[in-house]
C-alpha cells in the first residue's frame, strides 16, 4: 500500500516536472536564441522575464478557439490530446535516481521498472506520430496535409537507425531494462559511460532523436517557409499550446533518455567514494541531481543547434536517413557484435 | 480483478474489430483496429509476454498501422468509397476466408482448455526465454522466415527501379 502511495506521489511529480521544465524551455529557448543573436530577449514579464512561461500559458487558454468549418470535428481535438499523452508517458520507465529506502523497504526512483523498457519507449515514440497525422488531417487543409505526410515519412525512417544504434546498446549492455542500463555504466568509479564505448551509435541515436522530436535541422514538419505552419496550421489557442507543448516535453524526455543510454544517467564521477560518506537520501537526491543537470545540458544543446544550423531539404532528410544513418548503424551493430564475440 | 480485466479486454478487441469492418469511413477503420491491437497488447501483458506486447505495439500499430494512415490520409474524406470487386476476386475472397476459418477452427480444436496458461510459466514471454527457444527449437523456421522477409524487400526494391526507368 505504501509503495502504490509513493509511486502515485512519483508520478505527479514527474508530471508537474515535465511541465515546468518544458514551460522554461520555452522561455530559456527565446532567451539562448537572443544571447546567440546578440540581443536581450523577453524581460518584461517579473525579474529578468522570468514570469514570460505563465504570461504566455494565459495568452494561450485566453485566445479564441477556432474550429475549421470543414474539419472533422472529432479527430481534430484528438489530434494534440495523443500528442501530449504520449509525450507525457516516456517518463514512465525512466530511472531518475538510486534505491532508496522508506520505512525499511527498498523503493525504486522509477514508476515502473518493466524488463522491456527500452522497447517501451520505442513503442511510446512510434505511437506519437498519430497526434500530428491526425491532427493534420483531420484539419482539411492542404498545408497540414502536408505537414502531416512529412512528419510520418520523417519519423518512420529515422526509426529504423535509432532502433538499429539502440539494438547494439542492448548487446553491450546484456539487458533491455532501462534501469540495469544505468547501474551497469558506474564502472571507473561512475566513469563507465557508454559513450565510451559506443561513439558512433551515440551520434546517430543523436541526430535521430532531433529528428523523431521534429526539432531544427528536421523541422520539416512545420516549416513555416513553405507550409505555413505545417501539421498545426489550422490550430489556435490551447490545442496549439499543446502540440508546441508536446514538443518541448518531448526535448526534455529524449534528453533524459540520451543521457540514460550513453552519459550514465545519476552516475557521476567518484560516485563510489561519496556514496560511502554521506546519508543514503542525501546521495540519492545528489544523483537525481546529477541527472538533471545532464538532462539540462542536452536540452541547451538542442536549442544551440536550432540557432546554428539551417533547415533540410526534404530529399537531403531522406538520403541522410536512409543512405547514411541506417547503413552506418548497421555497420556499427556488426562491429560491436564482432568485439563481443572476440572478447569471449 | 485479473478475470474482469481479461473480459474487458476482450470484449473492447472484439467490438473495435467488428466495428472496425462496418465502419463506412476507412480512417475510422484503422483508428479501431489500432483500439484492437492495444486491446491484444493488454492480454498479452497479462500472460506475462510483456516482449511480445511491446514489440506488437511497436511494429503493428506503430509501422504498419502508420503506413495504412498514410494512404488513407490522401484519399478524399468527404466522399464515401464503395469498392467493386469482379466475381472472380469475391470468389477466391470467400475461398481464402473460409480456408481462414478451417485452420482457426482446427487450432481451437486441437487447444487443451483445461490448462490455464497463465500458470504454466511466468518467464515464458520474457526476451531472454523467447530468444532461447527461437534460437534453439525453431533456429530453421526462423532462419527460413527471415530469407523470406529479405527476397520480399529486395523483389520491392527491383520494383521500384523498373518504374523508375520506364519513365
Amino acid at each position: 500500500m505504501e509503495l502504490i502511495i509513493f509511486k502515485i506521489c512519483l508520478v505527479l511529480v514527474l508530471f508537474l516536472l515535465s511541465i515546468t521544465i518544458a514551460a522554461y524551455s520555452t522561455f530559456s529557448e527565446r532567451k539562448v536564441a537572443a544571447f546567440m543573436q546578440d540581443r536581450i530577449g523577453p524581460n518584461r514579464a517579473g525579474p529578468f522575464g522570468l514570469l514570460q512561461p505563465l504570461a504566455d500559458g494565459i495568452k494561450m487558454i485566453m485566445k479564441e478557439e477556432i474550429m475549421p468549418a470543414d474539419s472533422n470535428k472529432l479527430l481534430f481535438i484528438l489530434g494534440p490530446a495523443i500528442s501530449m499523452i504520449t509525450a507525457l508517458m516516456t517518463s514512465a520507465v525512466i530511472p531518475w535516481g538510486p534505491d532508496i529506502t522508506i520505512g525499511g523497504e527498498k523503493v525504486q526512483l522509477q514508476v515502473a521498472d518493466i524488463n522491456v523498457g527500452i522497447l517501451y519507449i520505442m513503442g511510446v515514440l512510434s505511437l506519437g506520430v498519430y497526434g500530428i497525422m491526425i491532427g493534420g488531417w483531420a484539419s482539411n487543409n492542404k498545408f497540414a496535409l502536408l505537414g502531416a505526410v512529412r512528419a510520418s515519412t520523417q519519423m518512420i525512417s529515422y526509426e529504423l537507425a535509432m532502433g538499429m544504434s539502440i539494438v547494439a546498446i542492448i548487446m553491450t549492455t546484456g539487458s533491455l531494462s532501462l534501469g540495469n542500463m544505468v547501474e551497469g555504466q558506474n564502472g571507473w568509479h561512475g566513469m563507465g559511460w557508454n559513450i565510451f564505448l559506443q561513439p558512433l551509435g551515440f551520434l546517430i541515436f543523436l541526430i535521430c532523436a532531433f529528428a523523431e522530436t521534429n526539432r531544427t535541422p528536421f523541422d520539416l514538419p512545420e516549416s513555416e517557409t513553405e507550409l505555413v505552419g505545417g501539421y498545426h496550421t489550422e490550430y489556435s489557442s490551447m490545442k496549439l499550446g499543446f502540440y508546441l507543448f508536446a514538443e518541448y516535453i518531448n526535448m526534455f524526455l529524449s534528453s533524459a533518455v540520451i543521457t540514460c543510454l550513453y552519459f550514465g544517467g545519476y552516475n557521476f564521477p567518484f560516485m563510489d567514494m561519496v556514496q560511502a560518506n554521506t546519508h543514503e537520501i542525501l546521495f540519492a537526491l545528489m544523483c537525481v541531481g546529477v541527472f538533471l543537470a545532464k538532462i539540462i545540458f542536452f536540452i541547451f544543446f538542442f536549442m544551440w543547434v536550432r540557432w546554428t544550423i539551417p533547415r533540410f531539404r526534404f530529399d537531403q532528410l531522406m538520403n541522410l536517413g536512409w543512405k547514411v544513418l541506417l547503413p552506418l548503424s548497421i555497420v556499427n551493430m556488426l562491429i560491436t557484435g564482432a568485439v563481443i564475440l572476440y572478447n569471449q | 480483478m485479473t478475470e474482469v480485466l481479461f473480459y474487458s479486454l476482450a470484449a473492447i478487441s472484439i467490438i473495435s474489430s467488428i466495428l472496425m469492418i462496418f465502419h463506412k469511413n476507412a480512417m475510422y477503420s484503422v483508428l479501431y483496429l489500432l483500439i484492437c491491437f492495444f486491446s491484444v497488447a493488454g492480454l498479452f501483458v497479462m500472460l506475462n509476454a510483456q516482449f511480445l506486447a511491446v514489440v506488437h505495439v511497436i511494429v503493428y500499430a506503430g509501422a504498419i498501422m502508420v503506413l495504412f494512415l498514410y494512404v488513407i490520409m490522401f484519399l478524399n474524406m468527404s466522399t464515401p468509397i464503395t469498392i467493386r470487386k469482379s466475381k472472380l476476386v469475391m470468389g477466391i475472397a470467400v475461398f481464402t476466408g473460409l480456408l481462414l476459418c478451417f485452420v482457426l477452427t482446427t487450432a481451437l480444436w486441437s487447444t487443451d482448455f483445461g490448462s490455464n496458461p497463465a500458470v504454466v510459466d511466468q518467464n515464458i514471454g520474457l526476451a531472454s526465454t523467447l530468444g532461447k527457444v527461437l534460437f534453439k527449437e525453431f533456429l530453421i523456421p526462423f532462419e527460413v522466415s527471415s530469407v523470406l522477409f529479405l527476397s520480399a524487400m529486395v523483389g520491392i526494391v527491383i520494383f521500384n527501379k523498373k518504374d523508375v526507368k520506364d519513365e
